[in-house]
């Protein structure tokens, strides 16, 4: 026997693939020979999911809204499809073809065409199949009815495989759509709308360390020595004094590599001018059609061929990037269809026009939401803005702008200016978005379930409940959404100590801190306190300028759940920025955020403490010693209670110590007075996400800079792990800090890490956890050490990522919302239920 | 915690038969939360004390609650429950003289069926509503009542007393009668909620209380604190949330009555008037489908739903808690499918743009912006009048010129109010907002009129002008 030559069969690998072929042809045993499981959806999975019996006719109507709903479910995903039904008659065919243009993916065809004969001996070996043969007589005449149309029905392709020889000698291969281009990572120079105005490119491209190779005195091709790659929005021609040579050149760097472009409206326009379609010469394409008429036809022939091919849009760039001349919405991004190259070359039109003749488009930028960054061009703008993580590069050169090219991933913006104005503008430039940081954010930014992509926390799952509950917090009592750049996250307290006497002791921490693979560490007083952010700008224009407001205020000063600590906390950034005024200086910046403690604890937490803690040191004190009375009493009846008589003494001193637990940490206060701050990190300022890029080291250094009455500096000390020396130093340390009514230490990490370590541990002294334990703690200390920390310290990585997620976007002037979800994914984690006592 | 009965009935020492527990012997009693000694302090002829030490166990107390009713707040561990008499302490007495309650004695019935001499001392109780509730609530009882005041610290005078008293009771009574109505009186003063409340309290109540509570003056507060406290269920997340920001649970409790700050006799009257004034300003508008933002608990939704001339109704507030309540009165599960087309209930906050607050007719905002701190009310216009744009808004809030007339008012009319404006600056605020948003304002007042200051509720109704309509 010699074997079949193999027949490719080529599909989208991402799409739609609908098999079509009588009952017994051998779908699914096609679909489960070339594709996964979950690709294949079955019209009998279906009918068995809805009717308990796969052959149930009657079930069928139901059956195939299952079927369409999983396929549009996966389609709207992204994934490829294979719908296993006989599909012979044409309205089945017509609903799925429908289906996928929905959601503008391609759909391909094959068919499946057996002998009737075997399809009906197929069937009559199954036990489950009791239809009879004319069955299958009646749809192979429906396929062959079919087949000389299907071509014309909407399949972009339709492949027959004729007879089971050739079914079995199937290779099918999955071809990507032309638009991804995922495997290109640049680094790329993006370039706006050139319109013709070649001089001004070339002197862009030099501007960007490109070197332009000429052929005689024209530009044929260009290099950059780093690799870089150009990529084109596209309206390279019309209305410009050059069409041709910016065409020449463009065509030169694509040929080799060195760029590539999408089509612009315009050249759509003017490859169906060349083709000889009848247009409307308006818009600057009788400049381009003059210029090229002096070209000889050979390079109109490759022109025309070159804007032919051009594709609407690329994603690029694992599909971080998305490049389309008018933009693109998320859910077009890398599918294909008429409407999304529509979108793709004009932008989301209303239909309408505005008063200078110019079809009026929908502001989709503004609600964009996507991951990707999009980059296009289309609209003149007075200056490269950024919405939502979308710019237009389309600087209006042509009308006498500038030429303007995005750097990536630097996002840094380049510009040359027009040499002249080239062509009169039919209306003035106007900005992408009127207004630039709207502090309105929209609730489906917020709410429900979420999962955020971060960068530095991964993935992150925020449950429904703790969105509502978050939602109330923060839009009952938060401050303004442009001042809330970050929430801190919980710390998780050291694993449990086994010494005796102690639940938490400074050891284990080293301990854990060397089995991550950290030398150094940092030991820093825990301050008992309220813990505060300060962010505060230096004037109130700095306020207005770097985060959009304008109501004369120039900072804040928030708890962890985003409320402001008084009612007016002017004074105490007033206050701050003065003594701040050295990190002003040597950070060169005009706000600053910083990570502090807010203390006494009783400043905020008075009414806390009275309910809270006060009640049941008064219970407890006026409690215990009249029990012991009553027992006494007992005792000389010579009743036998001396162990309730031990436990009663030992209770009411662990009162005592309770009660003596909270009070070390109530001061008078009267407004501002008494009220100090003690900061122990710089989130970040102007450019720099310091939390992000500046060891501990630095942070105390810099921080100690600041003097003033308003600031209780943070004892810190550093540890090298590998000293026994310095471990035993350190816990002597933090045995005398708690020994005098100190809380306790935090640890952290002295050096930047990488992967995950715990950003910080808590190391509490052991009468405060009095407080946090229960007075009597101390007796159960085998029962409590039976705690578990995970959540806790999966909880404390996702909501450190996500506050440095929430800093780096600030810092690197994302749109507000990606900011504020961060910002409220870190308060929504919190209300998670782990045991409060951690 | 602790509690001691004392009788000089004589001889003293029968107590031990009335209670069906050996004044000789230290006796132990295991309950699911701890563990209950009851012992004999003085056991002589002419006096005898018996005493009820619970001693709690925090740990086991939290654990046993995990099952149920997850409760993740700091404050299930340290509390006051091993130290105070709260309703832990009722349910261990009801358990372990649980013959005594009943009344019966074999051995001296007679003595169990008569009013003897008793003192009663609970040297730590919780008193919800201060010392002059426990007179209130046991004097009616035949007892004389000495409830002392426990300072929270002594060292911060100022911080003044604890919600505890030390409470001594004397009195003649039936010893069954005594106990039962601690069983239900010391749940009634406890403000913590109860840890096991189970379906068949109102049976306990009614078996408790029988005999004493019907003819009781405070029967109804009896009855409704006993039945009426709340479980923790949906509030966990929020409480976890407030004790975060070093703030206590009430802090963030949604505010469920508007002006709680005043008597009752005022806050009803104006309430009522508020709604009618509301319900017949958007009839005159003509509108047929309304949105009422912040809805709280559905009190006016109630009146909107029962008006058909409004077609489509919904109800959004930032509160979870509050739609619960709201869901619940307008009985929205019981609802028809074509009742339920009508009506919507949804979580929203007034400073995010939101889809679903589009295409009504009218809006209601009935005493919603004075608990927006002024810098964010700008995102609340830009939601409502901006993004949502409804055919016409209705606000309504307190006339701050009116607080005057109110006695012994200082400050604002509810501790969540961020303002209460005059009518000048209402009249400024809504002059702005309808002129940046192109609606047109006509404002009126609500409640009794004084020449001078006016209502006590202001109310400004806005209408979108048609021509501004993009």
């Amino acid at each position: 026997m010699t074997e079949a030559p193999k027949r490719q069969v080529t599909l989208p690998a991402m799409g739609l693939v609908v098999l079509v072929g009588v009952s017994g042809s051998g779908k699914s045993t096609f679909a489960r020979t070339h594709f996964k499981p979950t690709e294949v959806v079955s019209s009998d999975f279906c009918r068995g999911l809805v009717a308990d019996d796969e052959n149930d006719q009657s079930a069928t109507p139901d059956a195939f809204d299952v079927l369409h709903y999983i396929v549009g479910t996966r389609l709207r995903r992204g994934l490829l499809t294979v719908v296993d039904a006989t599909n012979v008659q044409k309205p089945d065919r017509a609903s799925l073809i429908k289906l996928a243009k929905s959601h503008d993916v391609l759909v391909d065809a094959v068919v499946i065409d057996v002998p009737d004969s075997v399809a009906i001996e197929r069937n009559e070996r199954r036990a489950d199949r009791n239809f009879g043969s004319h069955v299958i007589t009646r749809q192979h005449r429906d396929l062959k009815r079919s087949m000389a149309r299907l071509t014309k029905e909407g399949f972009r392709r339709v492949h027959v495989l004729r007879g089971t020889d050739e079914v079995d000698a199937v290779e099918i291969v999955r071809e990507r759509p032309w638009n991804d281009r995922r495997d290109l990572h640049g680094p790329f120079d993006l370039i706006g709308d050139v319109h013709g105005c070649a001089s001004e490119l070339r002197t862009l491209l030099s501007e960007l360390g490109w070197k332009i190779d000429y052929d005689g005195t024209a530009a044929v091709d260009a290099t950059h020595p780093d690799g870089r790659q150009a990529v084109f929005v596209g309206d390279l021609v019309d209305r410009g004094p050059d069409t041709p040579g910016v065409l020449r050149l463009v065509m030169g760097m694509v040929a080799s590599g060195n760029a590539i472009c999408v089509s612009g409206n315009h050249e759509a326009k003017l490859v169906r001018a060349l083709k000889g379609s009848k247009v409307t010469v308006s818009h600057g394409l009788a400049e381009s059609l003059a210029q090229l008429e002096a070209e000889p036809e050979e390079f109109r022939a490759q022109a025309l061929g070159f804007m032919d091919r051009l594709i609407s849009h690329y994603v690029l760039d694992d599909g971080r990037l998305v490049v389309a001349h008018a933009g693109l919405k998320e859910s077009y991004h890398g599918r294909s269809s008429g409407r999304v190259r529509s979108f793709a070359l004009y932008g989301d039109t209303t239909g309408e026009t505005d008063e200078y003749g110019l079809p009026v488009r929908y502001p989709w930028a503004q609600d964009y939401r996507g991951q990707a960054m999009v980059v296009y061009g289309h609209t003149p703008v007075p200056k490269a803005e950024w919405v939502n993580n979308t710019i237009c590069l389309d600087t209006g050169v042509v009308f006498g702008g500038a030429l303007t090219a995005l750097r990536y991933p630097e996002r840094a913006i380049v510009s040359v200016p027009a040499e002249k104005e080239w062509y009169e503008p039919v209306r003035p430039l106007v900005p992408a978005v009127g207004d630039r940081e709207p502090a309105v954010l929209r609730i489906s930014d917020v709410a429900g379930t979420r999962w955020l992509e971060t960068t530095h926390a991964g993935k992150v799952k925020v449950p429904e409940e703790n969105a509502a509950a978050a939602l109330e917090i923060m839009s009952r009592f938060a401050v303004d959404p442009r001042w809330l750049v970050y929430l801190p996250p919980t710390m998780s307290p050291v694993a449990t100590s086994t010494r005796e006497g102690f639940l938490e002791h400074p050891e284990q921490a080293f301990e854990e801190y060397a089995g991550w693979g950290v030398t150094r560490v940092v030991c820093e007083e825990k301050h008992m306190g309220s813990r505060a952010i300060a962010v505060i700008a230096k004037d109130a224009d700095a306020a207005e300028r770097r985060f959009g407001v304008g109501d004369g205020t120039a900072g804040v000063v928030y708890t962890r759940t985003g409320r402001p600590f008084f009612a007016d906390t002017s004074e105490l950034v007033d206050r701050l920025r003065t003594t701040a005024a050295p990190l002003f200086e040597s950070l060169d910046t005009d706000w600053l955020a910083l990570d502090c403690e807010l203390l006494p604890w009783s400043a905020k937490a008075l009414p806390l403490i009275k309910v809270q803690y006060a009640s049941v040191g008064a219970a407890a004190r006026r409690v215990l010693p009249e029990a012991l009375d009553v027992l006494e009493s007992a005792k000389r009846r010579g009743l036998d209670v001396e162990a309730l008589i031990a436990k009663t003494v030992r209770r009411r001193d662990n009162s005592e110590a309770f009660r003596d637990a909270y009070a070390a940490y109530v001061r008078p206060t009267d407004g501002l007075d008494g009220v100090t701050l003690a900061p122990f990190q710089i989130l970040a300022c102007e450019g720099r996400a310091l939390a992000l890029t500046e060891p501990h080291d630095w942070h105390l250094a810099e921080l100690a800079k600041l003097e003033g009455d308003l600031i209780t500096p943070t004892r810190h000390r550093f540890v090298d792990l590998s000293s026994p020396e310095e471990r035993d130093a350190a816990t002597q340390w933090w045995l005398d800090l708690t020994a005098s009514g100190g809380e306790g230490m935090v640890v952290k990490p002295a050096h930047l890490t990488e992967g995950r370590v715990q950003p910080g541990i808590k190391v509490r002294g052991r009468e405060y956890l009095r407080i946090i334990y229960g007075p009597d703690y101390t007796d159960s200390l085998d029962v409590l050490r039976q705690r578990h920390l995970g959540k806790k310290r999966q909880l404390a990585q996702r909501e450190h990522g996500l506050g440095l997620d929430a800093l780096s976007a600030f810092v690197d002037h994302e749109p507000l919302w990606k900011v504020h979800q961060a910002v409220f994914a870190v308060l929504a984690l919190e209300s998670e239920p782990v045991d409060p006592r951690l | 915690m602790l509690l001691t009965v004392t009788t000089t009935h004589t001889p003293a020492t029968d107590l031990g038969y009335l209670l069906h527990k050996h004044p000789d012997r230290v006796q132990e009693f295991k309950q699911s939360f701890g563990t209950v000694t009851v012992f004999y302090p003085e056991a002589t002829r002419e006096r005898c004390t018996v005493a009820l030490a619970l001693d709690v166990d925090p740990l086991r107390l939290a654990r046993s609650r995990t099952k149920n009713a997850p409760d993740f707040s700091l404050a299930q561990y340290v509390n006051d429950r091993s130290y105070a008499a709260s309703s832990l302490l009722a349910v261990a007495m009801a358990d372990v003289f649980s013959t005594a309650r009943s009344g019966r004695c074999d051995s001296r019935q007679e003595l169990a069926d008569s009013a003897i001499p008793l003192e009663i001392v609970i040297p730590v109780l919780p008193c919800r509503g201060g010392p002059e509730v426990a007179h209130r609530l046991f004097e009616p009882l035949g007892w004389t009542v000495e409830a002392e005041p426990i300072p929270l610290d002594d060292a911060f005078a100022e911080w003044g007393d604890s919600r505890y008293v030390r409470l001594r009771l004397t009195g003649l009574v039936r010893l069954a009668d005594a106990l039962n109505q601690l069983h239900v009186l010391l749940p009634v003063l406890d403000e913590s909620e109860h840890y096991w409340q189970g379906p068949d309290e109102v049976d306990k109540l009614m078996r408790s209380g029988e005999g004493w509570l019907a003819s009781h003056p405070e029967a109804d507060l009896i009855t409704r604190r006993y039945l009426g406290r709340r479980g923790g269920l949906t509030r966990v997340a929020l409480a976890r949330l407030a004790e975060l920001g070093d703030e206590v649970e009430d802090a963030v409790e949604p505010s469920e009555d508007e002006e709680v700050l005043q008597p009752e006799e005022k806050r009803v009257p104006l309430n009522t008037q508020r709604h009618e004034a509301v319900h017949q300003a958007l009839l005159d508008l003509g509108a047929r489908s309304v949105i009422d933002l912040g809805c709280g608990p559905g009190q006016f939704l109630d009146r909107l739903v029962k008006t058909p001339a409004f077609t489509r109704i919904a109800g959004s507030d930032v509160s979870t808690r509050s739609l619960q309540h709201a869901a619940r009165r307008l009985r929205v599960e019981r609802m028809s499918e074509r009742q339920a087309e009508r009506v919507q209930l949804f979580q929203s906050a007034l400073t995010y743009e939101d889809e679903r607050f589009a295409g009504f007719d009218a809006a209601v905002l009935m005493e919603v912006v004075e608990h927006v701190d002024p810098p964010r009310l700008e995102a609340l216009e830009r939601v409502v009048f901006g993004a949502a744009r409804p055919g016409a808004v209705v606000v309504t809030t307190p006339n701050a010129e009116y607080n005057a007339l109110y006695e012994g008012l200082v400050g604002m009319r509810h501790p969540d109010h961020r303002f209460e404006w005059t009518r000048a600056e209402l009249g400024d605020w809504s002059d702005r907002v309808a002129s940046t948003y192109g609606y047109q304002v006509e404002r009126r007042g609500i409640g009794d009129l004084d020449e001078t200051l006016g209502n006590p509720t202001q109310m400004a109704i806005f209408t979108r002008k048609e021509d501004s309509d993009d």
